[in-house]
């Protein structure tokens, strides 16, 4: 606790907006490893997965926030948008990279792989339970909807959930990776469920 | 190196002019083939001839086919096998080669090559994930090779194994798989021309992580048919066991034609990804057999291939 304290007062002195920059470093990266060539000899792949894997990160990181301060006493709740509306911001260009590099625009296969596919159509879901959440990400929408903006994001626990099981389910045999992903969304959510009194 | 004596000779009068010429333009050729090796079809070390299987279109770099590889034995990433592979040891080699076969034994990989005469198989490459290479190979035929060894009527099927090392290959030590790698074919299969032994690529003997010293291709079938670093063939009366059958019987099956009216149970497969065709490149129609109907698909006739997937 004693770490913590001065750490918070750091914390309270950083920007959000710095948040938002800090953010934007794993697309940069992409985009430094595309200009470069170093982003290897399937370029379509590496970028689709490495968006996919930033959004996740961003997911992650925006749900382990409160445990953060319940257990530590570490208060990030100040950037807890930033970091949510990052994360959807990845999902986008990941869902992008999807349809227009991988797919290159073939609709009718796109579409019938999306009802066909389970792992696609966990992705999918995944984004969909998302879009509200982040539409509704600013001041005015929590004001407006009152105590119903958080019923609505609720939805964060299921929609990562699932976007963890769709990066599972596109391996072909999950790799030790895929396991800890799983376990730590796994105890992430086990610490949200609410205790009985 | 430098004496006063001879502060003023030069060169070209140390060396005879006939000599010197000769070793520049020694020197020039070796620069023209590191050069154009990204894209020119062997013109290189190992002697091959060409075949008339190979396919027209242009093969991938070398880059792109040393870069990109599912070797499992060496790391789940696809640039595992580049990084990992170094360390395979490939000399002394040999193939054990028995079951229903007149001449069983162990064959050094060198009295295996002595009778085959090598060729340039430019073939298609589609692995079963629905990305697409084209890799001019140098090998020969797989039934050179059984035919020296004797098949008995009984046999129906070949059972390839790769080396299992794990001291040597890093994916062997962690778990997930049954090591070691197995395929298998059916005996009219493993007879037809197209599917070769290879032992080199872009005329070099075979990059380690492309499945050296010795590998299996069957270009009409999805990549992981084509086994790598084989160290067993075992003739058969039945079906063998394999690595990826075994692993997920409901999405790879023992045939694993490449077929784009059969769909993986998480994929589509009517459509590849050319690899090296760039970031807006289309995907491409996947062709049945892989482009290779005309030679196989008599093969499989009367055979329900949504089935025998």
């Amino acid at each position: 606790m004693q770490l913590v304290a001065p750490l918070n007062g750091t914390l309270r002195r950083l920007p959000v907006g710095a948040v938002y920059l800090a953010g934007l470093l794993p697309l940069a990266w992409i985009v430094w490893l595309v200009i470069g060539g170093d982003i290897g000899v399937d370029p379509v792949k590496e970028i689709e997965h490495r968006l996919g894997k930033d959004a996740l990160w961003f997911l992650v990181g925006g749900l382990a926030i409160t445990p953060a301060r319940r257990i530590w006493g570490l208060n990030l709740i100040r950037y807890r948008r930033a970091i949510g509306l990052l994360a959807f911001f990845y999902l986008v260009l990941h869902l992008m990279a999807w349809v227009v590099l991988d797919m290159t625009l073939l609709w009718q296969q796109a579409a019938n792989d999306l009802i066909k596919r389970p792992y696609l159509l966990l992705g999918i879901s995944a984004f969909l339970m998302l879009l509200p959440l982040a539409l509704t990400s600013n001041n005015w929408s929590v004001r407006r909807l009152g105590r119903n903006w958080r019923r609505v994001h609720w939805l964060v626990y299921p929609a990562v959930f699932l976007g963890v099981v769709h990066y599972l389910l596109q391996m072909k045999v999950v790799s030790a990776e895929g396991w800890t992903w799983l376990a730590v969304i796994v105890v992430l959510l086990a610490l949200r469920i609410p205790k009985k009194r | 190196m430098k004496r006063s004596g001879i502060r003023n000779l030069l060169w070209s009068q140390v060396t005879p002019k006939e000599m010197f010429l000769n070793r520049r333009s020694v020197i020039a050729g070796a620069a023209a083939l590191g050069a154009g090796f990204a894209g020119a079809p062997a013109l290189a070390k190992i002697a091959a001839k060409q075949s008339a299987f190979s396919t027209s279109a242009k093969p991938n770099s070398l880059e792109d086919i040393t870069n990109y590889n599912n070797f499992y034995e060496f790391g789940w990433d696809k640039s595992d096998p580049r990084k990992h592979a170094g360390k395979l040891s490939v000399d002394p080699w040999s193939i054990e080669i028995g079951g229903m076969v007149d001449r069983p034994g162990s064959y050094p990989l060198d009295d295996i090559l002595k009778p085959v005469t090598l060729e340039e198989r430019i073939y298609r490459f589609r692995c079963v994930e629905a990305w697409a290479m084209v890799i001019p190979w140098i090998g020969f035929e797989l039934r050179a090779l059984l035919d020296r060894v004797g098949v008995q009527p009984s046999a129906k099927y070949v059972a390839f194994e790769t080396l299992y090392r794990p001291e040597e290959m890093p994916g062997q030590r962690a778990g997930g798989i049954d090591w070691p790698y197995r395929e298998g074919l059916r005996l009219d299969e493993a007879m037809n021309p197209l599917t070769i032994l290879a032992t080199g690529l872009y005329g070099e003997e075979m990059p380690k992580q492309n499945g050296a010293p010795i590998r299996l291709v069957v270009p009409w079938k999805y990549g992981f048919k084509s086994i790598k670093s084989i160290v067993k063939i075992t003739l058969t009366d039945k079906e063998p066991a394999t690595t990826w059958k075994s692993l997920q019987p409901r999405e790879y099956g023992f045939y694993a034609n490449v077929n784009p009216e059969v769909d993986h149970p998480r994929w589509s497969q009517a459509t590849e990804r050319k690899i090296g065709a760039g970031l807006f490149a289309p995907r491409e129609p996947t062709l049945k057999f892989n482009g290779y109907e005309e030679q196989v698909a008599a093969l499989y006739s009367g055979m329900d291939l949504a089935k025998n997937y």
